[in-house]
């Protein structure tokens, strides 16, 4: 039978639809992976933004994953159980992002200011002489940045509780 | 618990978000400065994406589907507060009306993240974090445009006075507040209000603004009952008008 490891490792292959450098596990988003008996998985995923247009598209790539692994019985289903924060995406997520030009969350310990966005570092020289343009950016999880020492713009992927 | 009395603020605040949304989503190809349609634009999807949460956890308490809900009542159907339902006007008022709004909604899901109606709480906590953004965006405008120039705070200021006596009818009473507290769900409009007027004060006060005098305060109530402005019925036409073209379409 099937084990719950073999399922999380299977998994990373999918990848988010937006940033394809970034797989769902990375992202935090895959909350639970159970093995219900022989060939049936049941997954438990939870958006990144309650708005987030990608998500029934996601549980569909995360089904036909486990199908093309050879598992017939499938059940993906997204809940509020355990809600995404960006502290849940992984070291190698974290990696990730910056290799697609994104900067990556700051940790944060339960609060979100204002300040925590003003210097976000630049993906690209590391500089934290930046200024933040906009909390929106071109998707929901992002925002929009300026590096005043090599003067790109940049997005961020925003820090969320 | 008491379904009625639940079902109840889940359709209030369903239904701001919705029209809000909706309202903010006119702004997209029109905003002033690129960033900033696509601050609406995101709002818009955020809270539309938000008041379909809502709408499932009364699909979950027997109403019906989410797009059924949202898209097949008419304007007496809604139960938004009347001021969401305004139309967007300059940028001026849509700024004022984003900022009081969103001020009061962020704290209403914080205060609904402790609710006893453990559905609701969940979503409320994660609702919460989003909407930190859309004070931070609104909180940033209110102060740059309040104190900016001659023409900027008269604006804001003429923005302010006509957006008030609305906006205290998102405080509005309902007919079970009084079950809402006493079983936890939630502590209440009158409590949000007062929670709500310590925040945005000093705000308004660094933007270099007066709040209208208290003895002009006239909240704008009724929109809770179905009461509504002339406003809302051309703005549900539209928003459900491809919708009624095919209401059994698969998107």
């Amino acid at each position: 039978m099937i084990t719950e490891q073999e399922i999380w490792q299977g998994l990373e292959l999918v990848k988010d639809p937006e940033i394809p450098t970034l797989s769902m596990v990375d992202m935090g988003i895959i909350t639970k992976v159970e093995v219900r008996g022989e060939s049936s998985v049941f997954v438990e995923m939870t958006p990144t933004f309650t708005g987030c247009p990608a998500i029934k598209m996601m549980e569909g790539m995360v089904a036909d994953r486990l199908k093309e692994m050879g598992i017939i019985h499938v059940e993906v289903v997204t809940t509020f159980d355990k809600p995404w924060d960006s502290n849940k995406l992984t070291e190698r997520g974290l990696m990730c992002l910056k290799k697609h030009g994104l900067a990556p969350p700051v940790k944060h310990s339960g609060e979100v200011t204002m300040e925590l966005l003003e210097h976000t570092e630049c993906p690209f020289c590391g500089s934290k002489n930046t200024e933040m343009k906009s909390p929106f950016g071109p998707t929901l999880c992002r925002s929009m940045h300026y590096c005043n020492d090599c003067l790109q713009a940049f997005e961020g992927f925003k820090p969320v509780v | 618990m008491n379904t009625t009395a639940i079902k109840e603020l889940l359709y209030k605040m369903a239904d701001d978000l919705l029209i809000i949304g909706h309202r903010n989503s006119e702004w997209t190809g029109l905003g002033p400065i690129l960033e900033e349609d696509i601050a609406f634009s995101s709002m818009a999807q955020d809270k539309i994406g938000q008041s379909q949460a809502l709408f499932q956890l009364l699909h979950e308490l027997g109403e019906q589907e989410p797009d059924t809900v949202a898209f097949t009542r008419n304007a007496k159907q809604f139960h938004n507060a009347q001021f969401v339902e305004l139309p967007n006007g300059d940028y001026d008022f849509s700024l004022m009306r984003h900022f009081l709004y969103d001020v009061a909604d962020q704290l209403r899901f914080e205060m609904l993240a402790n609710s006893s109606y453990e559905p609701l709480a969940k979503v409320a906590r994660k609702i919460k974090g989003e909407l930190k953004y859309h004070v931070f965006h609104a909180n940033t405008w209110i102060v740059k445009l309040g104190s900016a120039n001659e023409e900027s705070k008269a604006r804001m200021q003429n923005a302010l006075n006509d957006a008030w006596n609305y906006a205290l009818g998102l405080f509005e009473e309902g007919e079970y507040e009084t079950i809402l507290i006493s079983e936890g769900v939630f502590t209440g409009e009158a409590d949000l209000q007062h929670r709500w007027l310590e925040i945005i004060t000093p705000t308004l006060t660094k933007a270099t603004l007066t709040l209208p005098h208290e003895n002009a305060w006239e909240p704008k109530f009724g929109g809770r009952l179905g009461i509504h402005t002339e406003y809302l019925d051309p703005l549900v036409d539209e928003m459900s008008e491809v919708f009624r073209v095919d209401p059994n379409a698969e998107w």
